[in-house]
């Protein structure tokens, strides 16, 4: 069985945005880029079903293909992803914002051409925070899909996945080919090592556009502005708890 | 205009993030109505149609929309939005997951995680966990949103809108529901509670965890949350986890002990009316946030406030 990865490059998520002066944008000039950790917990999942861990039986999947759509730097992202474990990269050069909707037709064409029998992607970009793409690749395809996954168990033609929902966990069976999307807990990404660093080196990727796909990636939303959030200012420091309750009560919260 | 709001319910009634997308709807201008999809779910309806400036409530009732999964929601809403300029859901796991297989099908981009709406086509939603909010204008001739609902007001529950059927899809669907675990507790529900004691790393143990928040969660009626730190660690279940990646509070009294304040927990419960911050860390970033800020161990500090709370009749 053959697994299909999408990967993004995002900003490190150790590292705090800062909107420029103008309200332009956001600025991330000379600012350490990494693969979003989310497409981290999807690539080391399709990796461990490859190896036999994570309570995967080994050899559940085969093949291990990681894509990436961005501009030329995705590379690195896609050998972060190589280094983990996949086993080639498809880099679909673009330049500038591609939205969810684009992305999810580009992916739609990878998939025609490469014909996984499941994709597991990150629920979301740490950088737009959209929180679509999965969903929307879904619909494109007719696929059924199971997002938020905290556990895939793959049993024959179909995955029995647990997902997070807002009060609890809820399981579903998905028939393959699917879309799953990772939640943080599904696993912890390990360290790339230092051998599999190099080996990523040598591993192929090929290089495609969106025009190959036949999609048009100009944004359909136009962002107007970009602004700090509004400040919440610091309160006071209380000494004792019975000043902190005078002052709830003062709030009237309490 | 005409704009659809799919309703967050429970079959029985609907809940508040309802009202609070209604309200967001109705800032768009036009005639809004409540789609609620489930399955039994007469009293959703009619709960729904009590809300203050709905037109007229949708209501689909099958089998196929007892969980209310994506793929049926799909089939259900698409076709309807013939009638609809824009379609709103809550930015709920359900709204979260459904909503973009509408939006794709419709080849729209959707705008996910609206916090205000400056007009028919103009919102603004929070990028990179909040630290950053852009202002988006959506000229396509559909529109797409989840609505965090903890940004808006709820509307009132004094209307009298008519409710019409409409057909649940028949199916089938490649995805079938096998079972849930809802976590069972008497104390409000997260998302919801006007109150919420949340703990971090600091506690240091599960056990420890339940022991000193439970029971000051109790007597202020309170939902217990936790930092993603606090999760990962294991001293509570996930579904506590308050912050960009868990659940976006905004309570009227939020009390955050042994957590140091994590952009990305800030970035779920910075809208709380009061943060109260109870740390030994006096550099802890909790406190740039905190409306009123104890530098203490929470060791001694949790029960000399049960003890003054009770004084203060609480």
């Amino acid at each position: 069985m053959k697994v299909l990865i999408p990967v993004k490059r995002v900003l490190d998520y150790n590292l705090k945005v800062r909107v420029k002066p103008d309200g332009s944008g956001v600025d991330l000039s000379n600012l350490k880029m990494s693969i979003n950790p989310f497409c981290e917990i999807a690539i080391e999942e399709a990796v461990r079903m490859k190896e036999g861990g994570g309570g995967h039986a080994k050899d559940s999947v085969t093949e291990v293909v990681a894509v990436s759509i961005g501009p030329d730097q995705a590379q690195e992202t896609l050998r972060n992803a190589l280094a983990i474990g996949a086993d080639r990269g498809i880099l679909v050069k673009a330049d500038g914002e591609v939205e969810p909707l684009a992305v999810a037709k580009i992916l739609k064409g990878v998939i025609e051409a490469e014909k996984p029998d499941l994709v597991i992607l990150g629920k979301q970009a740490i950088d737009d925070d959209n929180n679509a793409t999965a969903q929307m690749l879904a619909a494109l395809l007719d696929w059924p899909q199971a997002t938020f996954a905290s556990k895939i168990v793959l049993a024959g033609s179909k995955a029995t996945v647990t997902r997070e929902v807002d009060g609890g966990l809820q399981t579903l069976d998905v028939e393959l080919p699917a879309i799953i999307s990772t939640d943080l807990r599904l696993n912890e990404p390990r360290y790339a090592s230092l051998p599999n660093i190099m080996k990523a080196k040598k591993k192929p990727i090929d290089t495609k556009t969106p025009a190959d796909y036949g999609v048009d990636t100009t944004p359909r939303l136009k962002v107007t502005k970009t602004a700090e959030p509004g400040k919440r200012q610091a309160g006071i420091k209380v000494k004792t708890t019975a000043e902190l309750v005078g002052k709830l009560k003062e709030a009237g919260v309490i | 205009m005409a704009v659809l709001v799919i309703a967050e319910h429970d079959n029985a009634s609907v809940k508040d993030a309802t009202n609070k997308v209604v309200t967001a709807a109705l800032a768009m201008g036009g005639d809004v109505d409540v789609l609620v999809a489930g399955s039994n779910a007469g009293g959703a309806a009619a709960a729904a149609a009590k809300i203050d400036g709905v037109r007229k409530v949708l209501h689909a009732d099958g089998a196929t929309l007892a969980k209310q999964m994506a793929e049926p929601l799909e089939a259900l809403i698409v076709p309807l939005m013939a009638n609809y300029d824009a379609v709103l859901f809550p930015a709920s796991t359900t709204g979260k997951n459904a909503a973009p297989r509408v939006a794709a099908k419709l080849d729209v981009m959707q705008v996910s995680g609206v916090i205000g709406v400056e007009g028919a086509d103009t919102f603004v939603r929070p990028i990179y966990a909040g630290n950053a909010i852009v202002t988006v204008k959506d000229s396509q001739p559909k529109k797409v949103l989840t609505v965090q609902p903890t940004a808006f007001k709820a509307a009132g529950n004094g209307g009298s809108a008519s409710v019409e059927t409409t057909a649940a899809p028949a199916g089938p669907f490649k995805s079938a529901f096998v079972s849930e675990e809802m976590a069972k507790s008497d104390r409000p529900e997260l998302t919801a509670a006007k109150r919420v004691v949340s703990g971090g790393r600091a506690l240091g143990s599960s056990e420890e965890f339940h022991k000193v928040l439970e029971p000051l969660a109790d007597k202020l009626g309170a939902a217990v949350g936790a930092s993603r730190a606090a999760v990962d660690a294991g001293y509570a279940p996930n579904d506590y986890q308050v912050g960009q990646t868990g659940k976006v509070v905004a309570p009227e009294l939020y009390v955050a002990i042994g957590i140091s304040g994590a952009i990305q927990h800030l970035a779920g419960m910075k809208d709380s009316k009061v943060i109260v911050a109870i740390n030994k860390d006096e550099d802890a970033p909790i406190f740039q946030v905190a409306d009123y800020g104890l530098v203490a161990d929470y060791k001694t500090a949790v029960p000399e406030l049960m003890d003054e709370l009770t004084k203060a009749g609480v």
